[in-house]
């Protein structure tokens, strides 16, 4: 009866019946309860603050254990990456890459995750989440071949179509338990007023499933954003992203710290952004159907 | 007169294979919906798999373009006797997966429970556990890399505040797997966290009430009852991780290179067959790789299943 947890149940009862025993024990509880939580919230966040902090830091600072936290910032390492290591192009091409390769998903995800749930095509959907089983470097070989026949390595196409190896699965799968939450009676009073089957999908489900949409979309395109092993064999010059541009920083030269820190920055900026503004979809998509058993 | 005919008729002759299209599509839409995702997934996704068990049995090596010939299951042969980094490849692949997901789960359940009930600034604590989560792998293996630095990592500068010895850690042949072990329990923690936190919300609150009162402690409520009933939540998270550690790629090559290292310290069976495949160019070795890795994965997804399917009739 002596741990934590006991006692922090404990509460409502010791609030009716306060004892000095109890209340010493309750403060003790909670006490623990927040280191806990503290330590908990310091550990996630702290490595992270570490790269933003080093980001702004010299080559000298970033070597200098008593600059550790009082240093001279400097935006330098981000004129850096921006101007000379022209990340910008970078940003753009991860850009397109996430956009494109998420709205050709939706629009072949949609329908399909929307059929499988109302016809409950138990075998298609498992099918289309194979994918999520496959190791990627498996598909890696084919496709290289399949791209250099068709001289389009190099350019956005094998980029598209091997992120969509991510982001189809991930909206289907999103889309599938969303669909089916929505109650279908009011596809039922659709047709009961002349709606064809394309009518309802059309103007019921797909209105009622834009939240869905939504945080299917959202997650699709982050890990689209965050994919590294398609573009890293499949991306040429013109179209490298983000994340091999970052890697090739290590790869060539002698580590420039500071420069690494901004760049690592620079990517990892807008997905914390996105998270910030949307977290609420983000947890639903992540734990999508997984707890349904 | 012969002008509304004409026109009347061209009209149904243009309205007629449009409204029988539709009409088709209408009373097919189950298919109609699903062909283009399946296609798409046949060809992009189920061909080359077909292809890399194909390639398995043959020579292919040099130029992907060059002929090839079939040589049976040599390449399995000699994976499994004389290719030396194939054993040390899956034990590590276990090895990584095993200790990551099982760490994983425990701390993701305590830090679950530890936010299940509401507290003051619960949104800004649920926002810092999402960070690592959808922050870009390759960063955090970079951010990590400066951490772990051994000359001017702020790890090594931490330990030196205890007065213990400066380490090697990612650049310690000994240390590299544990320390990226680690780098994959801080980044996927909190998805461990997430799945079952959303598990927990669903469940009801009279049997753990009901245990209360008949004087079961908290670490009994625990083992006998909120943990038999967030079972599925608990195999959902571990399958969802299982199969994302095995293929863990972006921390392990950003870090350690081709190779897993000049020891291949950190050469898992994902980093082998890519350095089968786009260093030395083997592809029928590395599709052999492919194929026992495939094996691999689906047979701990089964099991996973089979644990859930147990539990369920429980």
């Amino acid at each position: 009866m002596t741990t934590p947890q006991v006692q922090d149940e404990a509460k409502a009862l010791t609030r009716q019946r306060p004892t000095p025993r109890r209340s010493s024990r309750r403060r003790r509880a909670t006490a623990w309860r927040w280191t806990g939580i503290l330590v908990v919230a310091a550990t996630f966040l702290f490595p992270l603050f570490w790269m933003l902090l080093s980001s702004f830091k010299t080559s000298l600072d970033i070597t200098d254990p008593s600059a550790m936290f009082g240093f001279e910032p400097t935006a330098r390492n981000y004129e850096r990456v921006l101007q000379e290591q022209n990340f910008g192009r970078f940003i753009g091409n991860s850009l397109i890459v996430g956009l494109v390769s998420t709205g050709l998903s939706l629009v072949l995800a949609v329908p399909a995750a929307y059929a499988m749930s109302r016809y409950r095509m138990h075998r298609s959907s498992g099918m289309l989440l194979l994918a999520r089983v496959i190791p990627g470097v498996s598909l890696l070989v084919p496709w290289y071949f399949l791209f250099s026949r068709m001289g389009t390595v190099g350019t956005f196409l094998p980029l598209f179509v091997s992120h969509m190896f991510v982001t189809l699965p991930l909206i289907t799968w999103i889309l599938l338990s969303f669909f089916d939450g929505v109650p279908v009676e009011l596809e039922e009073a659709g047709r009961v007023d002349g709606l064809t089957n394309i009518g309802v999908f059309w103007r019921i489900a797909l209105p009622l499933a834009v939240p869905g949409i939504a945080t299917a979309s959202i997650l699709a395109f982050v890990f689209s954003w965050n994919n590294f092993m398609f573009a890293l064999v499949l991306s040429g010059e013109a179209t490298r992203t983000l994340p091999v541009a970052i890697f090739n920083f290590i790869a060539y030269s002698s580590i420039d710290w500071g420069g690494l820190m901004a760049a690592s920055v620079v990517i990892t900026l807008p997905v914390i952004v996105i998270a910030l503004l949307t977290q609420r979809y983000i947890v639903s998509g992540l734990t999508a159907g997984a707890t349904k058993g | 007169m012969a002008d509304t005919t004409v026109r009347q008729g061209s009209r149904a002759g243009g309205a007629g294979p449009l409204a029988g299209l539709s009409a088709w599509a209408n009373r097919n839409v189950k298919w109609v919906f699903t062909a283009p995702a399946l296609v798409f997934t046949v060809v992009m996704i189920s061909l080359p798999v077909v292809y890399t068990v194909v390639l398995s049995f043959t020579d292919a090596r040099g130029s992907i373009q060059r002929d090839f010939s079939f040589v049976g299951i040599d390449n399995y042969v000699e994976m499994l006797s004389t290719f030396d980094r194939f054993w040390p490849a899956v034990w590590r692949t276990v090895l990584f997966t095993g200790v990551a997901v099982t760490v994983q789960l425990v701390l993701g359940l305590a830090i679950a429970l530890l936010l299940r009930k509401p507290f003051k600034g619960q949104g800004f604590v649920r926002v810092v556990i999402l960070l690592p989560l959808v922050a870009t792998p390759v960063a955090v293996a970079m951010m990590w890399l400066l951490i772990f630095e051994p000359t001017i990592g702020f790890a090594n500068e931490f330990l030196g505040w205890f007065n213990l010895p400066a380490q090697g850690w990612i650049s310690d042949p000994d240390q590299a797997l544990p320390t990226l072990i680690f780098v994959d329990i801080w980044q996927w923690t909190p998805m461990v966290t997430l799945i079952l936190l959303a598990g927990l919300s669903t469940l009801p609150e009279e049997p753990e009430e009901a245990a209360r009162v008949d004087g079961a402690n908290a670490w009994q409520r625990l083992v006998h009852i909120t943990i038999p009933m967030l079972l599925p939540a608990i195999v959902a998270a571990v399958l969802i991780r299982s199969i994302d550690a095995l293929k863990t790629f972006d921390l392990l090559y950003a870090t350690k290179g081709r190779g897993g290292g000049s020891l291949n310290e950190a050469e898992t069976l994902n980093i082998l067959a890519y350095s089968l495949s786009f260093e030395y160019n083997d592809y029928g070795m590395a599709s052999a790789v492919l194929v026992v890795f495939f094996v691999i994965i689906v047979a701990a997804c089964l099991a996973l299943w089979q644990i859930q399917k147990a539990g369920r009739r429980t």
